[in-house]
């Protein structure tokens, strides 16, 4: 065996990956070649320090407990939900195609209850939205990643969206009416990004989704032969409210936009919020 | 349906400290490995019908690598495919070194401390195979069987990733011993 050869296949050697026969040719030819033989000495060195140094890095203890919580979660779907959310399971994303984006609202709108009525939401669509709106807000405290941009400012807020949407976002801040601005987030709600404008109510948070109207997550809205209210234009929809698992939701549609809050606040302060923000525009 | 979490929490989440080892080395920071790693545990469960192999360690790490290659496809992608520079190529791997002087030693707790970050600037596709083989002790088999790669191709990525350690440690350990 030569060096070219043998240098090819050390690593292999050193990993105890070449077979028997190989291993005894490489064995042989390290045994008369001391440039081989040094070689094989150093990548053993570095494999020990490897071994030996490399930091291994453990998980917090409270991202442990925080991924017990999401796995209970995932396995508490009851029969409300099965009948009335869509196959989760079969509308996965195969293992190659899957994207990121998708996973997380899906994933957590496959658990959610159905809780509210199906009367106001009998259709799949419509509860997936519902799903995956509660799930994005879930998931913003238990991931705590509330905010991308955390400001109190809504001329520091609304700019931040700029670039990352294609849509304007209004954002106004309601620390007046006792609804401060915490921040702004991206999120993804079914497969589309989303403007999430986070708000602080004592210890609660309202997160405010708003995306335009006319993408594939709001399009249960339209068109379902609910004659339209309010006059102001002809998709615009007044508030309506579901709850999920505990949090109070809110959706309505106005001037283009679809908007969505979530909270754990009771229902009567969460549509307090809602007026405001409905009656602001 | 409780079975299905208590078998899960049996077979796989005695492997998340490997899969968190793997993202936070894939990543390189604490906020986006806890974030992939919950994305994997959510994924890794609801795949978890679907698993009927032996080896519940490799099955969550793919799912680990998986969610961590789509994260960086999406946000840092720049991150992706990048080749070492070639030039490094040329250097010769062997530092020389061979009895174990004081300035040896010295020079090789220096080499340690520099080992965390030379594995850390490695591309990642190579600093993956690195980490599997080197930490988590995979076979090239089932390095390959979890990146879908094939063998030759998990050898020479751990190859040349070997090679940029030796030239990348060797040279800051003598940048150290000599400033």
């Amino acid at each position: 065996m030569i060096c070219q050869e043998t240098q090819r296949l050390l690593d292999a050697y050193v990993d105890n990956e070449l077979d028997l026969r190989g291993a005894l040719e490489v064995e042989e030819h390290l045994a008369r070649c001391p440039a081989c033989g040094a070689e094989e000495k150093n990548l053993r060195e570095l494999q020990a320090s490897a071994r030996a140094n490399l930091t291994r890095y453990r998980m917090p203890p409270q991202l442990e407990a925080r991924l017990r919580t999401v796995l209970h979660a995932e396995e508490a779907p009851t029969p409300a939900a099965s009948a009335s959310a869509p196959p989760a399971r079969a509308a996965l994303p195969t293992r190659h195609d899957w994207r990121w984006a998708a996973l997380a609202p899906a994933a957590a709108a496959a658990v959610l209850l159905v809780v509210a009525g199906p009367r106001l939401w009998p259709r799949p669509s419509e509860a997936s939205v519902a799903d995956a709106v509660v799930a994005a807000h879930v998931r913003s405290l238990l991931a705590n990643h509330l905010t991308d941009v955390a400001s109190s400012d809504q001329h520091t807020v609304k700019p931040w969206f700029q670039g990352k949407l294609d849509y304007s976002v209004s954002v106004t801040d309601w620390a007046a009416e006792g609804f401060p601005l915490a921040g702004g987030r991206l999120d993804y709600v079914e497969n589309t990004p989303a403007a999430a404008l986070v708000y602080k109510r004592a210890q609660h948070v309202v997160n405010l989704f708003v995306w335009p109207s006319k993408r594939a997550g709001g399009a249960g809205f339209a068109g379902d032969g609910r004659s339209p209210q309010g006059g102001a234009s002809s998709n615009d929809e007044p508030p309506q409210r579901v709850s999920r698992r505990g949090y109070n939701a809110f959706c309505w549609a106005k001037d283009g936009m679809h908007y969505w809050a979530v909270s754990d606040l009771n229902e009567a302060e969460l549509q307090k919020f809602v007026e405001l923000v409905r009656d602001h525009r | 349906m409780p079975d299905r979490v208590a078998s899960f929490e049996q077979l796989v989440l005695p492997h998340m400290p490997a899969g968190y080892n793997l993202a936070r080395w894939l990543l390189r920071n604490d906020h986006d490995a806890e974030d992939v790693m919950q994305e994997a545990i959510v994924r890794a469960f609801r795949f978890f019908d679907g698993f009927s192999g032996t080896n519940p360690r490799a099955w969550l790490l793919s799912v680990v690598r998986n969610s961590a290659y789509t994260f960086l496809h999406q946000n840092r992608a720049r991150e992706l495919g990048t080749e070492f520079d070639e030039a490094l190529h040329t250097e010769p791997a062997s530092n020389g070194l061979t009895s174990e002087t004081p300035e040896v030693l010295l020079l090789r707790s220096a080499q340690q401390r520099f080992l965390n970050e030379a594995v850390e600037a490695l591309p990642v596709e190579f600093r993956d195979v690195f980490v599997l083989r080197e930490m988590e002790g995979l076979s090239y088999k089932e390095i390959a069987e979890l990146a879908r790669i094939p063998i030759g191709t998990v050898m020479s990525r751990l190859s040349r990733a070997r090679r940029q350690l030796q030239i990348t440690v060797a040279r800051r350990g003598q940048a150290g011993s000599t400033s």
